[in-house]
């Protein structure tokens, strides 16, 4: 325990303390000057008088040398010494957690208790949901939850695995790992660029007609198993709807093709461990009730 | 041997060097009761202070409490202004005013505030009259001090501590029910349900009000006070002081009543010393200017009330300045004091200004960091904020966000937000803007907030909007 660095502590204050008290004693006593009422020193002309000073000081002196020293022998300071009371900061930051967490669990447990289809609408909610979005979703989905490059807009009505509260809920619990398999190799870049004409054109956009059905023979091949036939998505998978309009990853030619050329393994972080079950249930009431 | 040839003995023993503690007991301070003039003026300008204090908590204003100071809302109500702590600077300014304006007072007429207006003054000299009605006049008391302990010397002493504790109470109270409203905290206090931290707070004042006034006395005027430190600094040959005039009252010395005082070798001064008798800090005025001394003037009234039984005229101790003692005359207005009353009159015209300009109503805007911006589909540019809106007018109201800075810039999201009064709303929304109006990676972006039925009622806030380098 006692380390070279604990003793140098140690003896420093030790030495400290019982100097300052030294220092108290040791000035306590002089000698009377008999005729002499000032100290002798003359500043610009001015002089001192050597007054007595307040016995009070003295006490109160000794009363926070005594502090001190009780403080030392309580808490920590002594280098490694831990204290009588065995008080760290980080028991005291758990405890201040713990008394938080106990005054605001009644009141989201009442929420926990609600389906979430209900609460979603109540104003509380949506204000504990805000703060707690701000505070862990909002870094990647933007402080509106419209979304941004790479991160799904939370506020419409296309959802990549589902919109329904209990999807919701398990995305926040579990994550979600997006397996978008790169297609460079097999499609070659002509293929790439074909399939990228396809997808244009399911999107209404202008195209070249003659490469759009050469991608659309390439989308039967690979796309449609994940993607479905017509290419509207399959939220068991977690394959996006591609008809929409909606482009995580950009709708430009290059975007598109950079998609289908290297994959996409777009990743949610799961929340269970980071946040309590009363508060993934106002987040998933919060997150439901954007797009309602 | 002859007398010339003779060596008187010396002494050459060194002499006994005693020993001194460097640390001395204060030795008890018996003040002498004395009325006069200023012990009125003193009257007068304590009661109404007084008086203010201790009732003014009990004063509503619309539901409220006229005077709170509501930390755990973080508002402070005067009458009808409420401050935010965003009006924090202020409340500073107007601390940095009061300061000014008592360097300014100093400057002419000393410390007067020491001597008629100060807390620890106005208390001690309470406790004093507490202890003149229970233990008697001066020299009753330095006897019951001196006694041996008997039923009466403890009646005597009960009464006086007792006294001074409920003084104390009622201050603590008091000082507790700004910050407590008053009207709740004394029937919570009867009940037992006032919270452990306003129990704690009133235990604290009233011990405090009870050690300062009951015992400390002038040791807090002559070492824990900054302002007894540094107010001689604001002196000068014109600065009012009580002083005694001794080229009047020089050579002192008792005399027979009847005596005429041309015939006498002596000046005015009798020697009674009443002056140092009087004094709550303990001093002998007479010895000139003293930090000490706290301007209270019991020793003008003291002396004034013999020069009267002595038919001399008044003023041996009096107001005065260095100046007037030399011989002249004290000059009021001078530059110093022409320079603080122009430097006053500018800071009060400036903070006056500032209340009533001061709009209730602060906007505040975030922008997301971790998106820097987004790009549409379209091309377009988003930028992503959190602006928070602080409505600080009791009234709600509806309120309109708009943008200016970057040409054909939209909002993404709802423009119109209902406040109540004293709502404090975190507002999120989307700007977008094409690229061809940004030259710049960061541009400027304004954005304001208004009340659609009190156009004055406006607030704005600079932010930057950003694109691909």
């Amino acid at each position: 325990m006692a380390s070279f660095w604990s003793l140098w502590v140690i003896i420093l204050t030790a030495v400290t303390i019982v100097g300052i008290t030294w220092i108290l004693f040791a000035n306590r006593k002089r000698e009377q000057q008999p005729q002499e009422k000032t100290t002798g020193h003359v500043y610009d002309g001015i002089e001192e008088y050597d007054n007595p000073l307040p016995a009070w000081w003295f006490y109160m002196f000794l009363i926070t040398i005594l502090f001190g020293v009780g403080y030392l022998i309580v808490y920590p300071g002594m280098g490694n010494f831990p204290g009588l009371l065995g008080w760290t900061q980080v028991d005291q930051h758990d405890r201040e957690v713990t008394t938080a967490e106990e005054k605001y669990r009644d009141m989201r447990d009442r929420y926990l208790a609600l389906p979430v289809e209900e609460i979603a609408g109540d104003p509380k909610v949506r204000k504990m949901g805000m703060r707690l979005f701000g505070n862990n979703c909002a870094q990647c989905h933007g402080a509106d939850a419209k979304g941004a490059y790479g991160f799904p807009n939370l506020t419409d009505d296309d959802w990549i695995y589902g919109g329904d509260p209990a999807t919701i809920k398990a995305t926040l619990i579990n994550g979600r790992r997006a397996a978008m398999p790169a297609w460079g190799d097999i499609l070659g870049d002509q293929g790439v660029s074909e399939s990228t004409e396809y997808l244009l054109a399911l999107n209404g956009r202008d195209v070249d007609d003659a490469k759009a059905s050469a991608g659309e023979k390439h989308f039967k091949t690979y796309c449609a198993a994940c993607h479905g036939a017509d290419g509207t998505g399959n939220p068991a998978l977690g394959a996006p709807n591609l008809t929409n309009g909606i482009w995580l990853y950009g709708g430009t030619r290059e975007q598109i093709a950079h998609t289908l050329r290297a994959g996409r393994n777009g990743v949610m972080p799961a929340f269970d461990k980071t946040l309590s079950e009363d508060k993934i249930h106002i987040l998933t009431a919060y997150v439901y009730s954007l797009s309602q | 041997m002859s007398d010339q040839d003779r060596i008187d003995l010396q002494d050459v023993a060194p002499a006994e060097v005693a020993e001194l503690d460097l640390y001395q007991r204060r030795e008890k301070i018996y003040t002498r009761k004395i009325e006069g003039y200023f012990q009125r003026v003193r009257l007068y300008t304590g009661w109404p202070l007084l008086l203010g204090y201790f009732l003014l908590p009990w004063l509503d204003w619309e539901g409220r409490q006229a005077v709170l100071f509501d930390l755990p809302e973080r508002k402070f109500y005067i009458l009808g202004l409420v401050f935010w702590p965003q009006d924090f600077p202020m409340l500073a300014f107007l601390l940095i005013i009061a300061a000014f304006g008592l360097f300014a007072v100093t400057t002419v007429a000393g410390r007067i505030w020491c001597g008629y207006t100060c807390p620890q003054t106005v208390w001690t000299s309470i406790f004093m009259w507490l202890e003149q009605k229970t233990e008697g006049s001066r020299n009753q008391r330095i006897k019951l001090d001196k006694a041996p302990w008997s039923l009466e010397k403890l009646v005597r002493k009960v009464a006086k501590h007792g006294s001074w504790l409920f003084v104390g109470f009622a201050t603590g109270l008091t000082f507790v029910g700004y910050f407590y409203p008053i009207k709740t905290l004394v029937p919570d206090l009867a009940n037992l349900q006032a919270s452990g931290w306003a129990v704690f707070w009133i235990f604290f004042f009233t011990v405090a009000t009870y050690a300062n006034a009951g015992w400390m006395r002038e040791q807090v005027c002559k070492y824990m006070c900054p302002y007894a430190r540094f107010q001689s600094v604001m002196f000068d040959q014109d600065t009012l002081i009580v002083s005694y005039d001794q080229k009047r009252g020089e050579p002192r010395g008792s005399r027979k009543r009847s005596a005429k005082l041309e015939e006498l070798n002596l000046g005015e001064c009798i020697d009674c010393e009443l002056c140092s008798q009087v004094c709550p800090t303990g001093i002998d005025i007479r010895n000139g200017l003293q930090y000490e001394c706290i301007g209270c003037a019991l020793c003008i009234d003291a002396c004034n009330s013999v020069m009267d039984k002595m038919q001399y005229p008044r003023g041996l101790i009096r107001y005065t300045s260095e100046h007037e003692l030399q011989g002249g005359t004290t000059h009021w207005l001078r530059p110093r004091i022409i320079g603080y009353v122009v430097v006053l009159c500018l800071m009060v015209g400036v903070f006056w200004y500032n209340m009533l300009t001061r709009v209730p109503l602060e906007l505040t805007a975030i922008r997301d960091r971790n998106q820097l911006y987004t790009t549409t589909d379209s091309g377009a540019i988003d930028n992503i904020y959190t602006l928070q809106l602080v409505n600080m007018h009791p009234d709600s109201h509806e309120f309109e966000i708009s943008i200016s800075g970057i040409d054909g810039a939209k909002i993404i999201g709802d423009t119109h937000y209902r406040l109540d009064g004293g709502e404090v709303r975190s507002i999120t929304l989307r700007v977008r803007a094409e690229p061809e109006t940004l030259d710049k990676p960061s541009t400027q972006l304004d954005f304001k907030a208004v009340a659609s039925d009190l156009p004055s009622l406006q607030a704005s806030s600079e932010s930057r909007f950003m694109k691909p380098l």
